[in-house]
């Protein structure tokens, strides 16, 4: 029964009022602001940009595929770069990612493996590529090492984190039953994180077979390469078939993650 | 009321037990029993008193402070890691929220009681020897759960999970069963079930239990003996039909509720 307005009492506020939120969006927007204009970024500038970029989407087509077995090869590659480096940077994120995980480790095991992880992600992949293109040379290798970098960098951190969330009530049941480290893990922390490893590793395989396309670009191997020198001597059609490939290479790589998900979650 | 029954007879002794989680604020302040070799005990009392802590540290899953737990003789608070381990594989213990591993099925949850006795390598094939898979589903029959038994854990009601949490208890062929609030979390029906199962199967295989409970009557039902707990403290100790309203209202305090 609703007391009526005349007699109600004063309440307090029923919601606390997020003043130190409000006031970061507020500095927010006034930095974006502030950085963009910056940039030098101009209605006028924009104007000949669009019409550059019509000329040049106009430059694009219709795409050459003439000459489609450089372009078959250069995709291959890709492929075998992505999977390479996607399997090999799981099997050696899965015990990075034990070894980083708080609950499970003592400090200096954590904290030392974390840092290793964080050098990983430290730099973009193609940056990783051109320092093993320095060390090893031109070809598939370095682009598979920086990949398999990139994917350490990532999937460990995750999965360190999966592990740092579980629940530790499983795990204290199967130490009551006296059970070994090694079994406490196998039953007490994998069934709990197996699935979000699986996630993981899937998304990696999305990102490298992206990333395996970039490599190219400073010699490590894939499609980048000749992507690059397509480019780089103003041969658009081309550009435009290699384009396309990659655009179908990475979505059928998403039909095919979907598939595996499907499968195992 | 707090003799020590000092005897041969006794499975777990349990002397001065003390424990701080924050220091100079004890939660235990000096326990000393005495559990015979068979029998159900249940401990009662008010919640923050120290009920879980003490059954915790009997299998060390809370590390005292001080004080000694002779177990069959061996002192459980002085054993390194590997020999707690074989300690541990003779206490089988049941949780308030039942603690399946969720995404693994009934059996692998049963049998994961031996994980104390086959190697890593066994038991992520699922090799474990014929005889206890013998014992699995015996004890999955006693529980009642023989047609789940390729079910995930987290397919089951309360009840159900704790039933396997029972039958995976007592595949490590225990010497002692530990119960923390079994029952906390089940409905006034199903907790009786349970109840019934763990005194039962005790009984049969002629093990001392160890129970801790809210529920006083179902603490006179089903106990061979009853101890209160009040502020860190065992404040009564004694045969179940002893426990009458002075008594609980020491223990628990408060006027109204009985």
């Amino acid at each position: 029964m609703r007391t009526p307005p005349a007699t109600r009492p004063v309440r307090p506020p029923a919601f606390a009022a997020n003043h130190a939120g409000r006031a970061l969006g507020i500095v927010v927007l006034a930095y974006v602001v502030y950085a963009a204009s910056q940039l030098g970024f101009t209605w006028k500038r924009f104007a000949i940009g669009l019409g550059e970029g019509a000329h040049l989407l106009a430059n694009l087509f219709p795409p050459d595929f003439h000459r489609w077995q450089l372009l078959l090869q250069g995709v291959a590659e890709s492929v075998q770069i992505a999977i390479i480096a996607t399997v090999f940077g799981i099997i050696l994120a899965l015990p990075l990612g034990f070894l980083a995980a708080r609950n499970l480790m003592p400090t200096w095991v954590s904290a030392t493996t974390r840092l290793f992880i964080a050098l990983c992600r430290s730099f973009h992949p193609v940056i990783v590529a051109i320092l093993f293109v320095k060390a090893i040379g031109f070809g598939a290798a370095p682009g598979i090492l920086a990949l398999i970098v990139a994917s350490i960098g990532f999937v460990s951190k995750l999965f360190a984190e999966a592990i740092e969330e579980i629940s530790l009530k499983q795990v204290e049941a199967v130490r009551a039953t006296g059970s070994g480290f090694l079994n406490m893990v196998l039953y007490g922390v994998l069934p709990q994180v197996n699935a979000r490893f699986i996630g993981f590793s899937l998304y990696q395989l999305d990102s490298n077979v992206r990333n395996s396309t970039m490599v190219g670009i400073v010699g490590a191997g894939g499609i980048g390469g000749t992507l690059f020198t397509a480019f780089q001597r103003f041969d658009y059609e081309f550009v435009c078939a290699l384009l396309l490939s990659i655009i179908a290479l990475v979505m059928l790589a998403e039909l095919f993650s979907q598939t595996l998900r499907r499968a195992f979650l | 009321m707090n003799d020590v029954v000092a005897g041969s007879g006794s499975a777990l002794i349990v002397e001065g037990l003390r424990k701080e989680y924050v220091a100079g604020r004890p939660v235990l302040r000096g326990i000393d029993l005495a559990i015979a070799q068979h029998g159900l005990t249940a401990i009662i009392g008010p919640s923050g008193t120290g009920k879980s802590t003490l059954i915790r540290c009997i299998n060390r899953l809370v590390e005292p402070s001080a004080g000694r737990l002779l177990f069959h003789g061996v002192d459980l608070a002085s054993l390194d890691r590997r020999a707690l381990r074989r300690a541990r594989r003779r206490i089988g213990m049941v949780f308030q929220e039942y603690n399946l591993v969720e995404r693994l099925t009934v059996m692998e949850n049963v049998l994961s009681g031996r994980l104390g006795y086959v190697s890593p390598w066994k038991a992520w094939l699922r090799r474990y020897p014929p005889d206890d898979v013998e014992l699995a589903f015996d004890l999955l029959d006693r529980v009642g759960l023989a047609a789940q038994y390729q079910q995930r854990a987290d397919a089951l009601s309360g009840g159900q999970r704790q039933r396997v949490g029972i039958a995976r208890a007592l595949m490590q062929r225990p010497e002692l069963l530990l119960a923390d609030e079994p029952t906390s979390s089940l409905d006034p029906r199903t907790a009786v079930e349970i109840m019934e199962l763990i005194a039962g199967l005790g009984r049969e295989l002629a093990i001392p239990v160890i129970v801790n409970i809210h529920n006083v009557e179902l603490a006179r039902r089903y106990a061979d003996r009853v101890i209160g707990m009040k502020n860190g403290e065992i404040v009564f100790d004694g045969a179940p039909e002893a426990l009458e309203e002075a008594q609980l209202k020491d223990i628990y305090g408060g006027e109204d509720w009985l």
